[in-house]
């Protein structure tokens, strides 16, 4: 049957016929694609990716908003194809600590309206009779886990796309090649895919090809940072109580969180899954081929030294595995990436080539579509895909030396309790500002920001902790003070006492310059650009639906110059998303010069103050830093202690102050200069903990990823200015509208009334995801059917309040309305301080100016 | 150079895989001699010098009234002995290899097992097969009489009239090698078997179930044939393991093998590739089976099946 | 009783089996390996042999140190012995083998007593021999039939069974015997977890063999000719019918 070649062109070819190829093509073909191609090298229903030896359970709490919205979007798709088979499934303690974790994942669970609850090791018992009850804790019981079949649900949707005269399907056929053509002024993009049955001229190419995935980019110098990994699974039976049940599933799923185990049953014999074995990490250039595999590529054979310390623990947990029959075990291959997001959207180095890699079963159906959105609409409309955005991965980030030692670190962290702030061990020390040393000597605890090593505190600060002993007791319990030190409240009311000074070096620093500069910043961005050379603006992005895309600073440097200046952690999806609307005539340049300029931050009463002392023009004349002479918002050149500098009087901290930005050479003689001239003034360095927290969060400022993301716009983020620019921008219409239509939700500032928890002591929410929920205990759920949660959290050291950021609907959007706060499964009451974007520390600004 | 081919008969019914083993024989160069085992084989001298046997040297003994590996490999080595042959052949069946194997061990000579290609010289160089066929293997044979079998199916039989003469040849057997020699038979009812019949319909897998092999009973039967099935389907318990077609089961060689639902995978290959022809029944046209096969229908073999037997009867009755 | 069974590591390759770059072996990179077929069943039956008459099985296998893992698989379900004959280089010989094989079971039984029934697998997955049972039984002088698919012990004899063409074959030996099985005698069990964790502890006895090469010597292993089959599409679901019956009467089958 080999003699069918391709169709000679396509509007969309889909390599992979996995669960997550199989449903894009059904889900653009509901988009009104047509002209679509779907590839696969291997035989269908089951071409031997991962899809095909799944254990496909989907267990829908997550922590993390996008991948529990995914998952739940998903489980969605499933059931609405009728093969979602509802079992229940509960994670089981073996150790305290889990408890705790089951107390956190109730929370998550009460955000994202999941039915689940707390149960006893006799509960357990009674849901599941073969289950070992005395060596449990307790366990979390979750109703609606289920068993899915990924395999027909991808043939259903690709029949759809086939039945919609929409896609041709190619079994068998193995892709030699992927071109590309030069674009002068712009990206590359891909042109066409080469298989062994012909050649076909694409407009956009989707790499769907899970473990295969970088061996197919990188047909085209494209790179989908992901490694295939093992995961162990043995099939057991025949087993008498399962037999018996005469179903599929009569029995919850276990998870045996603290073995990082789990059970599931598979009609008359129990599927035993491991995360507990070594990391095995492959490369996909050594995954046999479909003919040279005893099973299927991804069906390796089992490795039982590895594997037998989990079935001790198995045993353990049901007795009657011990008698059970393997009859079925495998090294099962799946795609791990460094941060164990998936890896979706477009390829930052090909216009036109998508990634739909390092996606699970449980949110494969939610991720196709959310993938046709991006492709149809430009940014998908259904969530915010910020943490799987291909695009987030800086360039060391997408080494294999970098994706090995993070996948190493991870993997056995796949059930394990990871905190909201818990910082990597591995690819440490990869970018270091010019102030290291410095930092270092002050006893700087360093956190991981995409690289870069930040200080989040300074350990040579703690004796500011006996100036300000209220705001600085240690937090009771473990968690909440994990990752964390009272230090940071300590510097934050020294900094607003005096003066410190923050390593901002992180930032990305992009310029455009040209004729079509200001034009095609004028198109990116919200506001108006059109500003006086050295001046600023402070700007969202919104997609075209009207959703925050960014949230960035840019500087008029010149008629044709201008510095756009963002964040380390959204630096790489900026960096991106303006190349790809750039226009390739020519009129506009971009330069990346991040790595080559350090900046630091100067904040506080006496800032000014300090760096009068030492910066003058370039006569070496005193430099004019007073308000009048230097606004607010101004950048200007200046020369400090010989070093030349940039300096922009803007504040994220609520201080007087500037950002200060010099080549990396410089950094140091720069450091040292103000560091020396703030003596006098008792000057501190000041970490992360104040700069994106609690300095932050008093002056209620929104974070990009937190505050903002694309499910909000600028009105429900308080950030909509009195006017609208005339001229045409990204997603102009669709603020238009939001803003005759007004907010469906406010962004809004909380108290923390009480902290007691019912042990007697203060709790200290970690800002993640905490549903903020009425007085009788409903969930709050906006008219665009999106959950109030905790999008920050942290202490207000010089308010003296423990301080929350969520979005409120507008009825409960009233400044003094009392609420509760879900934290750890237990309630804490609220109040709404601020409703929309106004401080609440210096509700005036009046520092900032003076 | 003289070959002797041990002849492979049932009783006195003589296995057409010996006309194989002779056919091969002849290509070696040389006189070519057959060994018959049992007064009851003396009947098939004159298709053996059909074939080319020049000389048919026929051994009678009390036992080799019926089969036994010891007393037929004895037999061989005896006669190895009192005739000097450069070499023996025979053809790669369960009998042939297990013949030539006793008569090796009693001589302590090599013994190549199913061989494609032979070069025959002092020292002989051999393509033999290996892994039921998916491989082959290049050895060298070294020995003062060469012991080798031909690979079944690998030649075709062909005649090669000679004047065939007959020889009788005396060997002496210990009595206790009646051991060894069947005792009992459990007679298979009459009908073709899965090795012989010229039709075989497999179902693999894709049949699902065992009440689902009903239709291609029928199919079957219509035409004269006999079910087979993929490992797969004995593995669940769905058809007994002697209706397996493959490697490790039964290898067949019918006119035509109606394959349904079989995906193709190398187990099952092997044991279906010597058919004439294979038609294939898949709902998934890229499936090795449908791909390897001369002949395919994509559809459901549920559907299929019954309607090949209704379209057969059709214009039969019509 | 004791019953022996010797097995043969072998790699489970999938449809199609690559070669190493210089020809001489399997390219397992990815491979499992596994027990024979027919000596799985073997096993199985040297299993159920005990398990029916008491006694212990034991397992013996002349291959690499890495056979040590079909030794446990037997062991892990239900053989309690298991012997391996190191080699260091590729695969002996079909005649050296023997020789090894039947050496180190004469010295195994001088130790600890006969064996009543020693079981090979009809042949080697991979190599396809036919012979190594053959020759052991001979240099042991024990009767011995291959290709058997039933096995009953009365007293000093064993029944076994063969399938041929034309029916059942019954084969009557006396006791010690040896026997080559094939696959359909039973279905094997596979280990279960606990198996699996007890054949860890298991010792494993190795035992050196010194015997000379005999006269079959592999030169390299090479690709079968692959068949480029032009597949004849005759149609698609029922409507394929009257065409498939018309190859029917083409090839003469419909008498």
């Amino acid at each position: 049957m080999s003699e069918q070649t391709v169709p000679a062109r396509a509007k969309v070819v889909v390599i992979g016929a996995g669960i997550v190829g199989n449903c894009l093509v059904g889900h653009l073909s509901r988009l009104g694609w047509t002209e679509m191609v779907l590839l696969d090298k291997g035989p269908l229903p089951n071409p031997g990716g991962s899809t095909g030896h799944a254990s496909n359970f989907i267990f829908p709490t997550d922590h993390n908003k996008e991948m529990a919205f995914l998952t739940v979007e998903s489980q969605n798709q499933y059931i609405a194809h009728g093969l979602n088979n509802t079992c229940g499934g509960i994670e089981v303690a073996r150790e305290p600590q889990r408890l705790e974790e089951f107390k956190r994942r109730m929370t998550s669970a009460t955000a994202w309206g999941i039915d689940a609850r707390l149960v006893t090791p006799a509960e357990i018992k009674e849901m599941v009779p073969f289950i070992n009850d005395e060596i449990l804790l307790g366990g979390y019981y979750t109703p609606s886990v289920s068993v899915v079949d990924s395999l027909a649900t991808g043939t259903r949707m690709r029949d759809e796309a086939v039945g919609n005269g929409a896609l041709t399907v190619f079994a068998n056929t193995e892709v030699l090649d992927l071109e590309t053509e030069d674009v002068p002024g712009g990206l590359p993009k891909v042109t066409a895919v080469v298989t062994d049955k012909g050649r076909i001229e694409a407009e956009h190419v989707v790499i769907a090809c899970g473990v295969w995935s970088p061996r197919i980019a990188a047909m085209a110098g494209a790179t989908i940072p992901l490694t295939p990994a093992v995961h162990q699974m043995a099939d057991v039976g025949p087993i008498d109580v399962l037999v018996e049940s005469n179903k599929e599933l009569a029995y919850p799923i276990i998870r045996d969180m603290d073995t990082f185990c789990y059970e599931r049953q598979s009609a008359g014999s129990m599927e035993v899954g491991s995360y507990a074995h070594r990391p095995i990490l492959m490369r996909p250039d050594d995954i046999p081929s479909n003919e040279a595999s005893a099973l299927t590529p991804t069906e390796l054979p089992l490795t039982y030294d590895d594997f037998e310390p989990q079935m001790e623990q198995a045993i353990e947990l049901m007795e009657m595995l011990g008698d059970a029959e393997i009859k079925y075990a495998i090294n099962g291959l799946l795609s791990l990436t460094p941060d164990a997001n998936p890896v979706l959207g477009e390829c930052v180095e090909v216009r036109n080539l998508w990634s739909a890699a390092a996606v699970w079963i449980k949110e494969g159906p939610g991720i196709a579509q959310l993938v046709a959105e991006w492709m149809t609409y430009g940014y998908p409309h259904m969530c915010d895909p910020h943490g799987s955005d291909i695009s987030r991965f800086y360039p060391h980030e997408k080494t294999e030396w970098h994706i090995n030692a993070r996948c190493n670190e991870h993997f056995n962290k796949t059930y394990g309790i990871v905190h909201p702030r818990e910082q990597w061990a591995s690819q440490r020390g990869i970018r270091r500002s010019p102030f290291y040393a410095r930092e270092e000597a002050l006893g700087a605890v360093f956190f991981d920001a995409r690289g870069w090593e930040r200080p989040q505190w300074y350990e040579s600060n703690a004796k500011l902790m006996a100036k300000y002993p209220e705001a600085c007791e240690p937090r009771t319990h473990e968690w909440d003070g994990r990752w964390w030190s009272p230090i940071t409240n300590a510097e934050h009311l020294q900094m607003r006492a005096s003066v410190g000074m923050v390593d901002l070096t992180a930032f990305n620093e992009f310029d455009f310059e040209g004729p079509g500069a200001l034009g095609f910043l004028q198109y990116m961005c919200v506001n108006n650009v059109d500003v006086a050379v050295g001046r600023s603006v402070y700007t969202p992005l919104l997609t075209a639906h009207g959703g925050f895309r960014g949230d960035l600073t840019i500087q008029r440097l010149g008629a044709d110059h201008f510095r756009v200046i963002t964040g380390a952690f959204d630096g790489g999806r900026d960096n991106h998303w303006f190349r790809k609307h750039m226009p390739t005539d020519g009129s506009v340049t971009f330069t990346d010069r991040s790595q080559g300029i350090c900046t630091v931050g100067v904040w506080g009463p006496n800032a000014a103050a300090t760096m009068s002392k030492i910066v003058t023009d370039h006569a070496t004349a005193p430099y004019d830093l007073s308000q009048d002479g230097f606004p607010y918002g101004a950048v200007r050149e200046v020369i400090i202690d010989g070093v030349p500098c940039t300096m922009f009087r803007i504040s994220y901290v609520g201080e007087n102050g500037w950002e200060i930005y010099t080549r990396m050479e410089h950094g140091l003689k720069l450091w040292d200069a103000i560091w020396a001239a703030g003596q006098e003034f008792e000057i501190i360095p000041v970490g992360i903990g104040v700069y994106a927290v609690t300095g932050r969060i008093e002056k209620g400022y929104r974070l990009m990823g937190a505050e903002l993301e694309s499910e909000y716009d600028p009105v429900e983020a308080g950030l909509a200015r009195p006017k609208v620019k005339s001229a045409d921008f990204l997603g102009k219409e669709a603020y238009l509208k939001a803003r005759e239509e007004g907010p469906a939700a406010i962004m809004c500032t909380l108290s923390m009334d009480s902290q007691r928890c019912a042990d007697g002591y203060d709790r200290f929410p970690t800002g993640g995801n905490e549903p903020i929920l009425t007085l009788d205990g409903q969930r709050i759920v906006d008219a665009k059917g999106r959950v109030s949660r905790v999008t920050t959290a942290g202490a207000g050291p010089s308010v003296g309040k423990y301080l929350l950021m969520a979005y409120l609907p507008p009825e409960h959007a009233v400044e003094g309305t009392k609420l509760q706060v879900m934290y750890m499964n237990e309630l804490y009451p609220v109040t709404v301080e601020r409703a929309g974007s106004t401080p609440l520390f210096d509700p005036t600004d009046a520092r900032m100016k003076s | 150079m003289s070959v002797l081919v041990v002849v492979e008969h049932d009783r006195g019914a003589l296995a057409p895989a010996s006309l194989e083993a002779l056919t091969a024989a002849r290509s070696l160069g040389g006189e070519v001699h057959a060994l018959t085992l049992g007064a009851a084989a003396d009947a098939s001298a004159a298709v053996l010098a059909a074939h080319g046997a020049a000389v048919v040297h026929q051994v009678h003994h009390d036992l080799l009234a019926d089969y036994g590996p010891e007393a037929w490999g004895e037999s061989v080595a005896q006669a190895v002995r009192a005739l000097q042959p450069d070499a023996v052949v025979a053809c790669g069946t369960d009998r042939g290899n297990e013949v030539l194997a006793q008569a090796a061990a009693r001589l302590d000579l090599p013994f190549v097992a199913n061989c494609t290609e032979i070069g025959a010289g002092d020292t002989w160089t051999i393509t033999r097969v290996r892994w039921g066929g998916s491989l082959l293997e290049q050895c060298t044979l070294t020995a003062a009489t060469k012991l080798v079998t031909v690979a079944h199916h690998s030649v075709e039989a062909s005649e090669s009239p000679t004047a065939g003469a007959v020889q009788p040849l005396a060997v002496d057997l210990d009595p206790s090698l009646a051991r060894t020699v069947v005792c009992e038979r459990v007679e298979r009812a009459a009908g073709v078997t899965l090795g012989t019949a010229p039709l075989v319909v497999g179902g693999g897998r894709g049949v699902g179930s065992a009440e689902a092999f009903a239709p291609l009973e029928e199919l079957a039967t219509e035409l004269g044939g006999v079910v087979g099935c993929s490992r797969a389907v004995t593995n669940n318990g769905w058809r007994n393991h002697t209706d397996q077609v493959g490697q490790t089961g039964t290898r067949i060689a019918p006119d035509l093998y109606i394959a349904c639902g079989i995906s193709g995978a190398i187990q099952h290959w092997v044991g279906a590739m010597a058919s004439k022809k294979i038609l294939a029944i898949n709902t998934d046209r890229e499936a090795n089976m449908v791909t390897k096969a001369d002949y395919a229908v994509i559809g459901d073999l549920h559907k299929v099946v019954p309607a090949i037997t209704a379209e057969i009867r059709r214009r039969r009755g019509g | 009783m004791r019953v022996l069974v010797c097995v043969k590591r072998v790699p489970a390759p999938g449809a199609k089996i690559n070669i190493t770059p210089d020809g001489q072996a399997v390219d397992t990179a990815y491979l499992a390996f596994t027990t024979s077929p027919h000596e799985e069943c073997a096993v199985e039956a040297a299993v159920q042999l005990v398990e029916t008459h008491g006694g212990e099985a034991t397992v013996m296998t002349l291959g690499p140190a890495d056979a040590e893992e079909q030794l446990r698989y037997a062991a892990s379900v239900g053989v309690a012995r298991c012997v391996l004959l190191p080699i260091a280089d590729r695969d002996w010989d079909p005649q050296r083998t023997a020789a090894a094989l039947a050496g180190a079971i004469r010295d195994l039984e001088a130790s600890d007593g006969p064996f009543d029934l020693v079981l090979f697998g009809n042949e080697s997955a991979d190599a396809g021999n036919f012979q190594i049972g053959v020759r052991v039984a001979h240099a042991l002088g024990r009767p011995m039939v291959n290709g058997i698919k039933g096995i009953e012990l009365d007293g000093a004899t064993v029944r076994a069974k063969r399938e041929a063409d034309a029916g059942v074959e019954v084969y009557a030996l006396p006791v010690p015997a040896v026997l080559g099985v094939k696959e359909g005698i039973n279905l094997p069990r596979y280990p279960t977890m606990k198996g699996r964790l007890n054949a860890k502890k298991v010792a494993v006895d190795s035992v050196e063999a010194s015997v000379a090469a005999g006269g079959q010597q592999m030169i390299t292993l090479l690709q079968a000719q692959e068949q480029v089959t032009q597949t004849v599409l005759l149609g698609e679901g029922v409507d394929a019918a009257p065409a498939v019956v018309d190859l029917l009467e083409e090839l003469g089958l419909l008498k």
